[in-house]
């Protein structure tokens, strides 16, 4: 096992994706958020404001909700990441995403990747969530068209219809 | 303009030893970087003037929040979603629980750490407030080994700290003497979430045959560091809390604090918000006597 791990030279990243295993030769410095969108080809992801302010590039890390904008391409190595393009089942939507359909959630769409992972993350933490908790679950995702009502509508539609046997 | 990846270098030893030794073969040359939340962000704005950044992200050595008699040690390394999970803190040290729970939103606070927050010496820091009325000590680490210094005094001026180019911090060390106090926390900024204060207050107190036995208020973004107001808590001392203890201590608050204008508020405001948060905890801690 090497001590030291990094370099300023390329160096082989390898993640877990979505469920596949990938390797990537990135700068380690090169932010997790460039290395999906430009090497990965996986878009759902957006830059809003590249300062872990709007939330729009937000990804699951192992497990937590992280803005994809702030880390470091090395802090990643070994990661189990879930973006939007892996949250849907062989192209059937989840629950929550047929919610923010059918509620009205999502309008111009910039944020509603990252407040779809934000939602996932809530609900696998707090599957019956009140309407405070989703208001706290999803501070850190900003939406300026939605106005968050249908939005936070639809994580607890979403977490009704999670509930049903 | 945004940074360009390739003229940075960045490692991620395995071990605090591997970290401190690198660190001690260039004093100054590698900035640490644990969840990235002010480091990316100045990275990807192009200001970051560090080259050379070492990650301290997830080392075991730094996030163990352990109790030892008297004491919880908080590894400087815990996320602020680690101090909201951790009982004891949460029981004990309400204040720190709550300011982790308005830093940032969700993300932030997964990868945002309180070593972190304290290095970085915002003065607008919310967490930094909690520290201060609790009198913790943090235990400074390098290759020359351990030193324990008191937090009050850490933040030596605006974003400077006594932390030598080759320490790190290891953790923060809280004595288990508080839970009798009546303990008070509130943010005053634009937004709960995601917005940073304009004005925050963390305050305990404890009451004995109708008079304020001790208290101990701090407050953010009210001066360069964050700041204990001590001549405004030696006012309050002592004395029962009526309309003119009241008084005093508004104006007490206010000529203590060092406010400025910036883009969050005018340091008119702030004084004022200040003077009214002192006022709200004297009332609450009127009536809520002892508990």
């Amino acid at each position: 096992m090497r001590e030291l791990l990094g370099h300023r030279a390329k160096y082989e990243l390898n993640l877990t994706v979505n469920g596949q295993p990938v390797g990537v030769q990135v700068f380690p410095m090169e932010r997790l958020l460039d290395v999906l969108r430009r090497e990965l080809q996986l878009t759902g992801a957006k830059e809003g404001c590249g300062e872990g302010e709007c939330g729009s590039c937000s990804v699951l890390m192992n497990g937590e909700l992280v803005n994809s904008c702030l880390i470091p391409a090395l802090q990643a190595n070994g990661a189990v990441i879930v973006t939007i393009e892996g949250l849907a089942n062989d192209g059937r939507l989840t629950a929550l995403q047929e919610a923010f359909l059918d509620c009205g959630g999502a309008q111009c769409g910039i944020c509603t990747p990252g407040m779809l992972l934000a939602a996932r993350h809530l609900l696998c933490k707090n599957p019956k969530p009140s309407l405070e908790d989703v208001r706290e679950g999803l501070s850190g995702n900003l939406c300026r068209c939605t106005g968050y009502v249908q939005i936070f509508e639809a994580v607890l539609e979403a977490a009704r219809r999670e509930a049903m046997p | 303009m945004r940074a360009n990846p390739a003229e940075y270098e960045l490692v991620a030893p395995r071990t605090l030893p591997a970290v401190l030794s690198l660190m001690a073969q260039e004093p100054g040359e590698w900035l640490p970087i644990a969840g990235g939340t002010d480091v990316m962000v100045q990275y990807s704005a192009g200001s970051l003037r560090a080259r050379k950044l070492v990650s301290i992200w997830n080392l075991p050595e730094l996030r163990r929040i352990e109790i030892f008699g008297d004491e919880v040690q908080i590894g400087a390394g815990s996320t602020y979603a680690d101090l909201q999970k951790n009982e004891p803190i949460g029981r004990e040290f309400r204040l720190l629980s709550i300011a982790a729970t308005w830093t940032g939103g969700i993300a932030n606070q997964n990868r945002g750490t309180i070593g972190g927050n304290i290095v970085n010496a915002s003065p607008a820091a919310d967490s930094l407030p909690a520290l201060l009325v609790y009198e913790v000590d943090l235990i400074l680490v390098s290759v020359r080994g351990e030193r324990r210094v008191p937090y009050h005094g850490f933040h030596v001026d605006y974003r400077k700290t006594q932390l030598a180019a080759d320490e790190l911090i290891r953790a923060v060390c809280l004595k288990r003497r508080f839970s009798e106090y009546y303990a008070h926390a509130r943010k005053v900024g634009a937004r709960n979430a995601q917005a940073i204060s304009k004005v925050c207050l963390s305050a305990l107190g404890r009451m004995h045959d109708g008079v304020v036995q001790d208290i101990r208020l701090a407050m953010g973004s009210v001066a360069a560091v964050p700041m204990r107001l001590a001549k405004t808590e030696s006012v309050i001392k002592g004395r029962a809390i009526d309309a003119s203890l009241v008084e005093s201590a508004r104006t007490a608050a206010a000529n203590e604090i060092r406010p400025i204008d910036d883009i969050r508020s005018t340091a008119r405001y702030r004084a004022a918000v200040a003077g009214n948060l002192v006022t709200e905890f004297l009332q609450k801690l009127s009536g809520a006597g002892t508990a």
